[in-house]
């Protein structure tokens, strides 16, 4: 039988799940099949794609995403299966019986080759003026088939105008496919539900409520659609012939922030294997490129943990000992743009939970503008702040009009993990054959707890090293300050860490359970925030959440393609590389008290600092107008 | 839309969620209901109808734009729906066609300056047996010639 | 002013125009009992009458088999395929016979809950229907223990379309139920195990649940005195085009296209169009050919085109009808049934070559193997029937199209 998981996916397009015996070895848990004449076992109901892969076999896929439920509606997967009338789709097809699968007929060879012909025949645009030119899946797929011409003739003009009203996210429906992919991922994925197919049949063409323009609809820029988008369809709003702009004026002082995510994924856009670090390497390539400066946003992550961590025990002591009613627990953290936005949306009744401490990347900005100027002797008009984020939402956070407290715009351009790439290849550099060298001063030291703020668990671990270590004065309970209750790739993670032997300042809290609660990707989010609706967060002092699967290593901005495995490996290399570092506590960061000592002289969550580093959200809501 | 008159619509598409029920297998029912009543779904009864059946508005567009017969612009208080399909084509459907674009002075796909009538084409209506056939909201008009087709449409109010 | 429908010609017919009574065949059901009537219907041979003829009582032998709290019956009443109009013939005038299937079926099966899908230009028929399941209900054919019968309770309520030609489709009639769009879905899993909300549910044709009555009441021996061995009972024919009295015929499988021609008046037929737009067109050649599952197989379109018909002009009608169709969501369909508009498009103005009009060919074989549900597996049937045998008349053209160049 199949699960019903939610009451929007079609049943036929949701995992097929039959019951399996718990032990495959049993009889009846496997069945035999012949694929190519090859006898081959799997478990009952195994799809005949996962089959194939099994045994290497290649079956070609459009719609088909490993993190998506099933389509089965580009129909490049069919397969002929013996005593079947037509061909069957191997990505939606269940094996339940000993059938018999062919995989390369002449039927199933001409049919693919026909819906490529077909889907190229409806694909507006070269490649050679395409940004997917390289890593596009229609692309591969033609060359994989041998196409050379046209067979059914190929579209002159675009059918459809370029939406790039959105900050973040553009979509330029002449090279859609149709594959859904960028439906599923919004409406069952993430759970926003801003993308659906419009119209039906040859009029049929993904697009918004009353098909608004992006920027009009509730959109929460995460971007997730463009990384799970085969061609071109979707992409991120690209800063950057703006950035080689100000690299190119010399009056301009350009100055970049990187964050942890985007060092952890970038080998991937150069050739290298998921799970590889290039955080000096990059350095170096920036500085090349004409960067006057490479900062890491690790020094700004660690403030918010300082920041975000002192709201968070000042939040607790009105409530504990003020015994004020008004005071709003959870607090939840604001670090991702796509979360803030989505909460401004679908929960504005709640906004009053999140911290509001500005994000790593807003930060920075401020402080860059401010702080960094005065010691540096720039005229902070003539900085340009560039981020280099794993985000597509990062691109709208900048441009949020109320990010301008330096008294400029604090972030000018959010530049993507994929935009960074191409900026560098186009500079004639390859990478991985960079040698290494360390981010600048001020901010040249951060601590490994900024820089796990990458991976989902992240900025909890972080503000836990800090919180229990300033309450209690001792190191958090846990082996090589590795957290393991923050770590993991479950949907939801909720755990709890008592406050013992607390110092003095702090001896309110003596014997409180601080509770915790790690959510990524914005459907979690939805439940968080459906259990806070029905008051099952009671007792809870702090969520963390990020609207990306996997946290920010999976965000919008990341090389494509995406998937557990990638995403797995991402992470495993952030932590690696923060267990070699020697400072792993935001607390201990010297340039963090440097710049309490000498600039935010009142403290964390004082009225300078909440001027710079804190911010407001707006009560969006659904409505659109 | 003025305040009273989205409240009022409001309140009547709460009706139809008690009525029809708040599962997302009531939908094409509530907006069947809608389209009925006001001749169109507006974007306020479209947000209404996904924020009472707890989904996305753009799911209720989707809908509405696959079905022929739902539609989310205004539209005439009638609409005339012309069979285009082989056997009423046969039967005599382009001198019907002509006869009632110049009576209204009106294409396919417009609506008549005083929101009369929408003309429109639709596929098969079942009448092959009786055509040329068009329906005028629900009810079905066969054996059409031009001026009868004519005498029909002038009738309407 | 009044709906202007034709009332029913005097119906002649061996099985569903046959003397029937209502509640004849829920009563007799009740006492055959579940083994008997899936014994008398598959004796009977019945297949389904929607066009797909897949075998009725092995259908709801499965789902009589699955084990679910709910399970419905669904009655595909949502008739769109060009020049059918027999369900609305039979709902218009034999609805006892229609519903009273409904119950026998949700009886075999062990449903509670009968859905008609009427389409939605048929929303005239509503009122009478509606008001014939209240009297269905006041004789105690529907509602709570059904003629005593204690513990079986079955009721049927009525359900609009909106304009949407795949929603015949049994899949994307299900989906169009759950109130999304009627995009078909990926089978297996089958609606016999999961339909409807996920439930075991049948959906059959209205011909067919019509039939049942009569096979419960008159045994499946009867029924298969009519037709063909493969093909047995009867048919109805819904007939249009070019003829002097075209209307709904029942006749038994077997018939032969020149035996319903004359039947129905036609003189001077080139080709006829069996199964609807989906469907094939024969030429004058071949009406020898009889209509049975093994032959001209057909859910009951019959359209009769004369010589004078204009056969580029009869596909290019077809082609549009699927081009807006389509529910747009897999590739062969969607984009395969405008590559074979343009085909006719540009045959129409003499821009063609063999060689490409030979590729359109291979695609239509591609769609009819590689769509995901059997629009798209049949849309390209008159394409290449029509163009393989009207290629004289289609291609016989002076070099500058077949308007001397003019579109």
């Amino acid at each position: 039988m199949v699960k019903r998981e939610n009451t929007r996916t079609p049943v036929s397009q949701q995992p097929h799940i039959v019951d399996k015996p718990a032990d495959t070895a049993t009889i009846g848990g496997t069945i035999s099949v012949e694929i190519n004449e090859k006898k081959v076992t799997v478990p009952l109901g195994t799809t005949i794609l996962e089959a194939c892969r099994q045994n290497q076999i290649h079956i070609p896929t459009l719609c088909h995403h490993p993190d998506l439920c099933i389509a089965g509606v580009c129909r490049i997967c069919v397969v002929d299966v013996e005593g079947m009338r037509t061909l069957q789709t191997a990505c939606s097809f269940p094996i339940t019986s000993p059938i018999k699968i062919r995989t390369s007929t002449p039927m199933v060879r001409k049919a693919r080759r026909h819906i490529i012909d077909l889907l190229l025949s409806e694909h507006y645009g070269e490649c050679y003026s395409c940004f997917r030119n390289g890593n596009c899946e229609l692309q591969s797929l033609a060359k994989e088939y041998g196409v050379d011409s046209y067979t059914f003739g190929h579209v002159e003009k675009p059918r459809y105008e370029v939406d790039n009203s959105s900050a973040s996210v553009i979509r330029d429906m002449s090279k859609c496919i149709l594959c859904k992919r960028c439906v599923r991922t919004c409406i069952d994925l993430q759970e926003v539900g801003v993308l659906e197919a419009i119209n039906r049949g040859h009029e049929t063409h993904i697009g918004t409520f009353l098909d608004k323009p992006l920027a009009d609809v509730i959109c929460i820029n995460c971007g997730q659609c463009i990384n799970r988008c085969p061609t071109a369809a979707l992409r991120a709003n690209d800063p950057s012939d703006e950035i080689w702009a100000a690299i190119d004026d010399p009056q301009k002082h350009v100055v970049i922030q990187t964050a942890p995510s985007p060092r952890a994924a970038i080998g991937e856009e150069f050739g290298v294997e998921p799970g590889h670090s290039f955080t000096g390497e990059l350095n170096t390539a920036l500085k090349r490129i004409g960067f006057d400066k490479v900062f890491d946003t690790n020094f700004t992550a660690d403030l918010t943990i300082i920041e975000e961590g002192t709201e968070l025990l000042n939040r607790l002591k009105k409530a504990i000992v003020e015994k004020d009613e008004s005071v709003k627990l959870p607090q939840f953290t604001s670090c991702s743009p796509g979360w803030v936005k989505f909460i401004e949306h679908f929960y504005p009744e709640y906004l009053d939970y999140l911290s509001t401490a500005k994000s790593p990347q807003q930060m920075f900005g401020a402080i860059t503008k401010t702080f960094y100027a005065k010691e540096a002797g720039v005229d902070p008009a003539d900085i340009v702040t560039v981020a280099l984020m794993p985000c597509a939402a990062k691109k709208f956070e900048c441009n949020r009009p109320e990010m301008n407290d330096s008294g400029f715009k604090d972030v000018d351009y959010g530049l993507t993990t994929r935009e960074m790439a191409k900026m560098i290849k186009e500079a004639g550099i390859h990478l991985p054959e960079m040698p290494k060298s360390n981010f600048d001063d001020p901010f040249g030291e951060a601590s490994g707890a900024g820089l796990i703020f990458g991976a989902t668990g992240g900025v909890m671990e972080a503000a836990l090293r800090t919180v229990y270590e300033l309450v209690t004065g001792r190191e958090v309970p846990f082996k090589n300050l590795v957290i393991e209750p923050c770590r993991g790739f479950e949907g939801i993670k909720q755990a709890s860490v008592k406050l013992e032997n607390c110092v003095e300042e702090y001896k309110f809290l003596e014997g409180v359970e601080v509770k915790f609660a790690v959510a990524h990707g914005t459907a979690n989010a939805k439940k968080v925030m459906e259990m806070l609706r029905k008051g099952e967060l009671v007792g809870y002092h702090f969520v963390e959440i990020m609207a990306c699967p996997g946290g920010c290593l999976g965000g919008g901005g990341q090389p494509i393609p995406t998937s557990a495995d990638i995403r797995k490996k991402r992470a495993e290399a952030i932590y690696a590389e923060e267990e070699s570092l020697p400072i792993r506590k935001s607390h201990e960061n010297p340039h963090v008290h440097y710049i309490y000592e000498k600039f935010l002289t009142e403290g964390p969550c004082s009225k300078l600092s909440h001027k710079l580093l804190h911010t407001h959200y707006t009560k969006r809501g659904k409505f659109i107008s | 839309m003025l305040v009273l008159e989205k409240n009022a619509l409001s309140e009547e598409i709460e009706q139809l969620v008690a009525k029809y029920g708040s599962d997302r297998s009531a939908l094409i029912q509530i907006l069947q209901a809608i389209q009925r009543k006001h001749k169109f779904i507006s974007d306020f009864a479209q947000q209404e109808v996904a924020r009472l059946l707890s989904i996305h508005p753009v799911e209720v567009y989707s809908v509405i734009t696959f079905y022929s017969f739902l539609c989310s612009e205004p539209k005439g208080r009638n609409i005339v729906r012309l069979c285009k399909t082989i056997s009423c084509d046969m039967a005599g459907k382009d001198a019907v066609e002509a006869a009632v674009k110049r009576e209204l002075g009106i294409s396919f796909g417009e609506t008549t300056k005083d929101k009369r009538i929408t003309l429109e084409y639709t596929n098969c209506l079942g009448m092959c047996d009786q055509g040329p056939a068009m329906l005028v909201n629900e009810r079905v008009y066969t054996h059409l010639d031009p001026e009868k087709a004519v005498n029909i449409l002038n009738e309407i109010k | 002013m009044e709906i202007i429908l034709e009332k029913n010609k005097k119906r002649t017919g061996p099985v569903i125009f046959s003397k029937y009574n209502m509640g004849e065949g829920i009563k007799k059901a009740l006492e055959l009992g579940r083994e008997n009537l899936l014994f008398e219907i598959k004796g009977a041979g019945l297949k389904g009458r929607g066009g797909a003829g897949f075998p009725t009582a092995t259908k709801w032998m499965l789902s009589a088999a699955a084990n679910a709290e709910k399970k419905f019956v669904v009655c595909n009443a949502d008739e769109g395929e060009p020049g059918t109009f027999k369900d609305r013939v039979l709902l218009l005038e034999y609805p006892e016979l229609v519903f009273e299937g409904m119950v026998i079926a949700g009886y075999i099966i062990g449903a509670k809950t009968g859905i008609v899908y009427l389409r939605g230009e048929y929303e005239y028929l509503l009122e009478a229907l509606e008001e014939f399941l209240m009297k269905m209900r006041e004789e105690k054919l529907l509602g709570k223990n059904i003629l005593g019968k204690e513990a079986f309770d079955f009721d049927i309520s009525i359900r609009l379309g909106s304009g949407a030609y795949v929603c015949g489709e049994e899949t994307a009639l299900i989906e169009s139920l759950e109130g999304n769009r009627g995009e078909p879905r990926n089978r297996p899993p089958y609606p016999v195990n999961t339909g409807y909300l996920g439930y075991p549910t049948i959906v059959n044709n209205v011909e067919t649940l019509a039939s049942v009555p009569h096979i419960v009441t008159k045994g499946g021996e009867w029924f298969k005195k009519y037709g063909t061995d493969k093909s047995t009972g009867s048919k109805l024919f819904s007939v249009s085009g070019d003829c002097a009295k075209p209307g709904v015929y029942e006749l038994p499988w077997g018939t032969k296209i020149k035996e319903l021609l004359e039947l129905v008046g036609a003189k001077n037929t080139k080709a006829v169009q069996v199964g609807g737009a989906s469907g094939i067109c024969i030429p004058k050649t071949q009406f020898d050919r009889a209509f049975a599952y093994e032959d001209a197989a057909t859910g009951g379109s019959i359209m009769v085109f004369n010589e004078g018909r204009d056969m580029l002009k009869v596909l290019k009608n077809f082609l549009e009808f699927f081009v807006e169709e389509s529910c747009g969501q897999c590739t062969p369909c969607r984009v395969g049934n405008t590559k074979l508009l343009e085909g006719v498009e540009k045959i129409e103005r003499g821009e063609y070559t063999f060689a490409y009009i030979s590729n359109l060919k291979e695609l239509g074989h591609t769609m009819q193997v590689a769509s995901k549900c059997g629009l798209g597996q049949s849309s390209p049937n008159s394409f290449i029937s029509i163009l393989e045998n009207f290629k004289d008349e289609i291609f016989r053209t002076n070099g500058k199209g077949r308007n001397n160049g003019k579109a």
